[in-house]
């Protein structure tokens, strides 16, 4: 049984159809890219599948349960998370809290257990530090855990993105451009590092991305968005060479 | 029905003075999303300003006519209460522009508390009135009674609203305003003066409560704690018409008229702020862009 | 093992001296007065600044949420319970009052699911007036004559256990999973709802929190006063609440104390000023807000203040 179903997803914003007729398969396990001209859609496809939108219209499907309608923090504990096109981090807080804040629903204590400090308390927030700091270690960020997040470096600001939404215990991945403004060898440690992630964490991932190379390099799946709609989808080799790929990416004319 | 004739009268009365304030809330806040909590306290010293300006032409031994003192009145009352908005907004708001926007608020209310308590420590507690500058004539209509001042108050308004409605829609100025409130960060990238547009919107918007302050002193009496109920009365006026919409604004201003001429009317005094706040809220409720406005929530995705 | 076996002690010796030096007149009723009335705004200081400083809304009603307190504690001490009862069942009354205001900053989180910044201020501000308009139109409890009979049932130590109180169970509060998600909340809501956070139930949390400590305070303060009246509890006094959390700092538990004493005592000081003290208040706040608008501590926390565990646990993670 395939892992996200998303049928018919259509969106609208005031008269404009940001997203139309959205359909994608996502079996467990699986790392789907998806790419597209700027304005094509591709954000709103994450903001709507994580409950940020309210779709127009269609219905997504995780293990065969119903999303839409769910408040984006319930997509979330079911098992979605994601990083932003722009990096959304908690600025003013800490390295660890933004990784900790995340950890929000493993949390099983009363907020009266917090007033008082309890054993349990205590032992789930001992926990909740531990879990934290395990996965900064993972992304050698352990150094940084007491500066404020918009004091790291951009890369190191990425890859605390990254550990901020493993730390929901996802299954399913979004990663939204997490490329973007890198050179060519951070590039390639973030190949390895997702790569690496999936298996580790028995991921499933959508990757959009505007980098060729990192979608062709570890995509198995693609596909193509232009004015919302889904314009070609493939293994990369056939999405490479598709018509209306170039068409949407070139102008007319070229193919 | 001749009940109803006389407090429609006295709520456009009322309602005109709402209008002129809820004017200077609603351009403040269309073109720097902030709430200018001082807004009533400049109106406040607004009137203030007309009785003194107004005491001195009459104790001076000109003998002008009266209607010169009204309008040198009205016109100097406007000028000093630019010139305090404009210097507040350059000492106390333009400092904190890329702060947070709460720091902004908060520093209006204190500006707003600074006027009320230097007013009531300069000039004292007492309720004044301006002294006459109107010749009071009470006309007798089917039995309903007029006078020249309620005609004046309602006149006036609608002139000085009709002349700032035309330069906001018709001027460069005022499509520079509108820009402004549109994207604060493209603006200056087209040769826009910001911060001269911003002195000139703080300018407008506390001439128009001036004249809202004068034509006040006329009618009602003044102290230096009228600037918070009336603030605050013309602030929901401004909310209701739609924040950030100059002709909202009017719209509001007259319907709080109302509300609280009607309310009086039939209900004891004292319910007139739980109505008028109860009707805020489920306008909120339902409308929550106001009348004409644009809504008042930060789209934050 | 516990490095800060100081901090209980020197709590503890304080409590002591809030009971004696009253008790063998060594503090004289005027100072106890500016105490009472130091700690009550500490009180309030804190409880405002989790929603408007932690959670970076815009609360601009607290004076109302406080006019409930004060009025449910005044009239059970005064129609409910026997005089003779006062001072055992004060602690009761205030809690009553307390559950009392959190009733209404239940109902007043409502409106900020959808909406924060300005709309939020208007919706409080509306919330204040109409509690005070509704306490005017209430005969029964006076109306807008206000209410009395109260005993004088707050004392030095009493608030002194309150402020304590408030300040450990909001500093436990905001140091935990729901205080952090109450952070992210300021920082970025959207972005916190994607990290699994449930900012409805994280607001309906901090409302509620917020509003009973306000309610405390009311009923300490009815119960110094002897009388209240609606006239109490406008717009002006949530005002001085804002004051006191910007002054000392949003997001600083350090902060509020630090806020709420400087304005409470500078205004006792400038007191023979007369009507100017209320010029040159309002005249600090404008140069204070344009010089250093995050306040006197700003997001930071004195160290006193952090709970132990996390002063130790960050100490290891550095090492």
């Amino acid at each position: 049984m395939p892992l996200l179903q998303v049928r018919g997803l259509t969106h609208y914003f005031g008269g404009l159809k940001a997203v139309a007729n959205f359909n994608l398969d996502l079996e467990p396990g699986e790392l789907v890219g998806i790419i597209g001209p700027n304005g094509a859609g591709k954000t709103t496809v994450f903001n709507l599948i994580t409950g940020v939108y309210r779709p127009t219209e269609g219905q997504i499907l995780l293990d065969g349960h119903n999303l839409v309608g769910l408040q984006p923090h319930a997509i979330t504990n079911k098992g979605i998370a994601r990083t932003f096109q722009t990096i959304r981090l908690f600025k003013d807080l800490s390295v660890l809290d933004n990784v900790r804040i995340a950890c929000y629903s493993q949390v099983r204590y009363s907020p009266l257990a917090a007033f008082l400090h309890t054993q349990r308390f205590r032992e789930e927030e001992r926990q909740t530090r531990e879990e934290a700091l395990r996965l900064l270690d993972i992304f050698n960020l352990r150094r940084y855990a007491q500066a404020q997040a918009k004091n790291l470096p951009y890369g190191e600001q990425r890859r605390l993105e990254i550990a901020r939404a493993l730390a929901t215990r996802p299954r399913l991945l979004l990663l939204d451009e997490p490329a973007a403004g890198m050179n060519p060898g951070e590039i390639q440690r973030l190949m390895e590092l997702i790569q690496w992630l999936r298996r580790e964490f028995q991921l499933t991932i959508i990757l959009i991305e505007h980098q060729m190379r990192v979608v062709m390099g570890i995509c198995e799946r693609i596909q193509v968005l232009d004015f919302g709609e889904t314009i070609a989808e493939g293994k990369p080799k056939e999405i490479q060479n598709h018509p209306r790929v170039l068409e949407a990416y070139l102008g007319k004319g070229v193919a | 029905m001749r009940f109803i004739i006389q407090q429609t009268l006295n709520a456009l009365q009322l309602g005109s003075v709402y209008a002129l304030i809820a004017l200077g809330y609603t351009m403040v806040y269309g073109i720097l999303r902030m709430i200018n909590f001082a807004h009533g306290d400049i109106f406040m010293v607004s009137t203030y300003l007309g009785f003194f300006v107004a005491s001195f032409l009459l104790g001076w031994a000109l003998h002008l006519p009266m209607a010169v003192i009204f309008v040198l009145t009205l016109l100097l009352a406007m000028f000093g209460t630019s010139l305090l908005a404009v210097f507040i907004e350059r000492v106390a708001y333009k400092p904190l522009r890329q702060a947070p926007r709460i720091s902004a608020v908060i520093t209006a209310l204190g500006v707003g508390l600074f006027l009320e308590n230097f007013t009531l420590a300069t000039i004292g507690p007492e309720p004044r009135i301006l002294p006459q500058v109107v010749p009071v004539i009470n006309f007798n209509i089917g039995g309903v009674a007029v006078s020249s001042i309620q005609i004046l108050i309602l006149a006036i308004s609608a002139l000085v609203m009709f002349i700032l409605d035309t330069i906001v829609r018709r001027t460069m100025t005022g499509m520079a305003m509108r820009a402004i409130s549109f994207d604060k960060t493209v603006v200056p990238l087209m040769g826009i003066p910001v911060d001269r547009i911003i002195s000139i919107t703080f300018a407008l918007g506390s001439s128009m409560a001036a004249v809202g302050g004068v034509l006040y002193g006329i009618a009602y009496m003044m102290d230096p704690y009228m600037g918070i109920r009336i603030g605050w009365w013309a602030f929901i006026s401004a909310v209701v018409g739609g924040i950030g919409n100059i002709r909202g604004a009017m719209i509001g201003g007259y319907i709080l008229g109302f509300v609280e001429i009607f309310v009086a009317a039939f209900l004891p005094s004292t319910y007139r702020d739980f109505v008028a706040f109860a009707l805020l809220l489920l306008l909120l409720v339902f409308k929550p862009t106001g009348i004409l406005g644009m809504p008042v929530v930060e789209q934050k995705v | 093992m516990n490095r800060r076996w100081w901090l209980p002690l020197i709590l503890a010796l304080l409590f002591l001296l809030s009971i004696l030096l009253p008790h063998f007149g060594i503090l004289n009723l005027y100072l106890q007065q500016v105490l009472m009335y130091v700690g009550i705004n500490i009180i309030l200081t804190i409880s405002l600044n989790l929603v408007n400083g932690y959670m970076g809304e815009f609360s601009v009603g607290h004076a109302g949420f406080m006019a409930i307190g004060a009025y449910i504690s005044s009239l059970l001490t005064v129609w409910v319970f026997p005089k003779s009862w006062g001072p055992f069942v004060f602690p009761l009354v205030l809690i009553l009052g307390g559950l009392g205001a959190a009733l209404a900053g239940l109902i007043v989180a409502f409106p900020s699911f959808k909406t924060r910044g300005d709309y939020l201020a208007i919706v409080t501000l509306a919330f204040n007036m109409i509690i005070k308009s509704v306490l005017e139109n209430i005969e029964a409890i006076g109306g807008p004559r206000g209410f009395m009979g109260m005993s004088k049932l707050t004392n030095v130590a009493w608030v002194y256990v309150w402020v304590l109180i408030t300040i450990f169970a909001i500093r436990n509060f905001v140091f935990s999973a729901y205080g952090r998600g109450i952070l992210s909340i300021r920082e970025d809501e959207v972005a916190a709802e994607l990290v699994s956070v449930n900012t409805r139930q994280t607001k309906i949390l901090a409302f509620v929190i917020s509003s009973f400590f306000a309610g405390i305070a009311g009923g300490l303060f009815a119960h110094v006063l002897q009388f209240i009246n609606p006239r109490s509890f406008t717009i002006l006094k949530s005002t001085d609440v804002l004051v006191m959390v910007y002054l000392g700092g949003i997001g600083s538990i350090m902060g509020s104390i630090l806020g709420a004493s400087i304005y409470t005592i500078l205004l006792e000081l400038l007191r023979p000023l007369g009507v100017w003290r209320w010029v040159v208040g309002p005249l600090l706040l404008v140069i204070l807000m344009v010089t250093r608008p995050r306040g006197i501590m700003g997001l930071r926390e004195a160290r006193w203040l952090l709970p132990a565990e996390e002063v130790q646990a960050d100490a290891a993670v550095t090492s």
